[in-house]
């Protein structure tokens, strides 16, 4: 690559192989290893699986050894339905999570990107903020917040709303709660990137056609923010999808949500074969959605060009 | 084309302005607008007639863009009225105003087609379909850019966009179109020829234009009338003539064109006209054009270069609409030369004369005496 680039190719090699660097070392080889373990065996040894390939044996060993491998792992996630009721029910709580996060934040977002200039830069400090504090200690403000004796209840209860405590923690509800709270700023920031770039010249323009600022708000404003609205409903979904401490620390024994499944396959069970295939899965479930996501950025980009 | 011919003699025969019995089309009444302490309009009153071509001229922030906003209805006035059409449009939202701005950023929509940024207003106002692509159509032939309808804004040069922002603006045929610097993003060659697109299609279309520009040579091109605004307040209002020939102040005669001021003091004329004795020089100016100040008070006389004649061989009157002074400097502009000649008194007087004859045949230079003289009519005599 370096010599005939009049470009100092050996720098621009380095620059470019960095990234690469980084995701062959922390994506794509540990991926390799759990590919690996989810097509082989439990077994009660160390580690808890054969075959444990040996690259010392030499490749003639190497090649016996990879004949143990199996898709049983695979063929079992079908065959119990905890599986795939855990990926459903994960895949629903992330979708209806992002749109509660959706409905909450473009107003939010909205309101900031519609501020005085001067106060935004605080306002979105504001957004920031709560990244501050530990994302396990918030969750566990939540409990605090939600559990039957929690603060929630005290006021509801001393306000005289409610005769008995609400039971939130250990639902569906808290897990809810939980998300949304949680992942508001990934949905806002990206909206509030859009919506702030906007030209308010084009309000006018729509106003000045004939259109009231309800219609204008649908027909420029809001269109002109879908970018932002893609990205932040992406930001919000994929790590909902595999979200394991919320559902852990706030849901309940009901609370059926594929990452706490996959820390159960892992830790109790101590089956990492059968972990492994789940993270496989979970994968692929989620790398669809990547690649739609990146494709409508590229669309967009070319829109804006 | 004959009905563009026909248009012409009906258009120099237009002047509603001088019409005892026309009422304006647009009233400003006593208006005023201030943003915080800012005061941008100042109890301005002001009227503008159907189917003129009238320019806001001034300095940014002379308060012509914001006395254009309040007839689209983006400001509303702190005191005093807007009246279009005899109704008063205080109060009357944006939306339902019969009036169209082309934005100074054109403002094209930039997730729509050329197609459909033409008919969003038309959509807007619930025409049905097929009149909507009909009037498309007109308006897409109406600013030749046809084979470009489905393009989005973002594909277009700076030319196009121009005429997409037009061509929207003129869609709803409104009673009033409101240009806001229309011409301002483009090159100067692009400029002139829209400009005269411009008026061809405000005489074609029979509406009120009215234009923003705080470029002079823009509004004596397209404009009727011209207001010449500062701080606030509007200090001439005529048509593009009397501007340049009888500004009524040395504000507006210093903001059009190029005009040379000498200091005096008015004495008493001599039948119609002024008379100011020029300070310093002892000459005489006489114009045939009266001032309505008591004589002894303090006057200039503003004339433009081209009405200054430089000749070698004093005039036949050297006392009276005369001035002797040595040639300083020569502007050579191809066309035109300007000869910087200076005074007795240190003031330079700036004298162009046209380029008939090719350089070398030419006999005054540098350093030369020289006399300057004019007509009666020439200059104007100001005292203010």
């Amino acid at each position: 690559m370096a010599g005939p680039d009049p470009k100092g190719g050996g720098g621009r090699f380095l620059v470019l192989g960095i990234p690469y660097l980084w995701l062959i070392v922390f994506f794509l080889i540990p991926f390799l290893i759990v590919l690996k373990i989810s097509f082989s065996t439990t077994a009660i040894a160390i580690p808890p699986y054969t075959p444990a390939i040996d690259f010392a044996q030499g490749l003639t060993a190497v090649w016996e050894q990879a004949k143990e491998f199996t898709t049983d792992n695979y063929v079992w996630l079908t065959e119990d339905a905890l599986y795939w009721k855990a990926y459903l029910e994960s895949l629903w709580i992330a979708l209806v999570s992002t749109f509660l996060v959706l409905l909450i934040g473009y107003p939010l977002a909205y309101g900031m990107a519609r501020a005085p200039a001067r106060w935004r830069p605080t306002l979105v400090m504001m957004v920031i903020l709560p990244f501050w504090t530990s994302f396990l200690i918030r969750v566990y403000a939540w409990i605090g917040i939600l559990k039957p004796e929690g603060l929630l209840n005290q006021v509801l209860l001393a306000v005289g709303v409610i005769d008995e405590p609400l039971v939130i923690t250990g639902t569906n509800l808290a897990v809810y709660i939980g998300i949304v709270y949680s992942y508001l700023p990934f949905m806002v920031l990206p909206l509030y990137a859009a919506l702030e770039r906007q030209d308010q010249t084009l309000l006018e323009a729509a106003a000045d056609l004939g259109c009231r600022p309800i219609e204008s708000f649908w027909k420029i404003t809001f269109p002109l923010s879908l970018p932002g609205v893609v990205a932040g409903c992406f930001l919000v979904f994929i790590p909902a999808v595999g979200e394991f401490v919320i559902p852990d620390l706030l849901g309940g024994s009901g609370t059926l949500m594929i990452g706490r499944t996959l820390w159960n396959e892992f830790f109790l069970n101590r089956d990492w074969p059968v972990a492994s295939a789940v993270a496989v899965i979970l994968l692929l479930v989620l790398v669809v959605p990547i690649v739609i996501f990146q494709n409508q950025q590229k669309k967009n980009e070319e829109r804006l060009r | 084309m004959a009905a563009d011919k026909a248009i012409g003699p009906i258009r120099r025969s237009f002047a509603p302005w001088n019409d005892p019995k026309a009422r304006p089309f647009i009233e400003f009444r006593n208006v005023t607008k201030r943003f915080g302490d800012f005061t941008a309009v100042d109890h301005l009153s002001l009227g503008i007639y159907e189917r003129e071509f009238f320019a806001l001229l001034g300095p940014s922030g002379c308060g012509k863009t914001t006395l254009m906003r309040m007839i689209a209805g983006f400001e509303e006035p702190t005191e005093g009225h807007v009246l279009l059409d005899g109704q008063d449009l205080v109060g009357v939202p944006p939306y339902r105003r019969p009036t169209n701005m082309m934005f100074q950023s054109y403002a094209l929509f930039p997730h729509m087609s050329v197609w459909d940024n033409i008919a969003f207003g038309l959509k807007q106002d619930k025409m049905p379909k097929p009149e909507i692509a009909a009037r498309v159509e007109e308006m897409l032939a109406l600013v030749k850019l046809g084979p470009f309808a489905r393009r989005k804004p973002h594909q277009l040069s700076g030319g196009q966009k121009q005429r997409v922002a037009l061509a929207r603006s003129l869609a709803k045929k409104p009673k009033v179109l409101l240009l806001d610097e229309p011409l301002g993003a483009l090159d100067k060659k692009l400029r002139e020829e829209t400009q005269f697109e411009l008026t061809d299609l405000q005489m074609k279309l029979g509406m009120t234009f009215i234009i923003v520009t705080h470029d002079q040579e823009e509004a004596m091109t397209v404009a009727d009338r011209i207001a010449v605004m500062d701080h606030g307040k509007i200090v001439q209002v005529a048509t593009p003539a009397e501007i340049y020939e009888l500004p009524n102040s040395r504000y507006v005669a210093d903001f059009i064109g190029d005009i040379n001021l000498i200091e005096g003091r008015l004495a008493p004329a001599a039948g119609n006209g002024a008379r100011l004795e020029c300070a310093g020089t002892g000459a005489t100016v006489e114009t045939s054009q009266p001032v309505e100040a008591a004589p002894g008070s303090e006057a200039w006389f503003a004339i433009r270069p081209e009405k200054v004649t430089i000749g070698l061989e004093p005039p036949a009157d050297p006392t009276k609409n005369a001035l002797k002074g040595t040639v300083w400097d020569i502007g050579y502009l191809g066309d035109v030369s300007i000869y910087h000649v200076r005074l007795a008194t240190g003031a330079t007087v700036k004298a162009t004369i046209a380029n008939r004859t090719r350089l070398v045949e030419r006999p005054i230079t540098w350093e030369d005496e020289v006399w300057l003289s004019w007509s009666r009519d020439g200059g104007v005599v100001l005292t203010r």
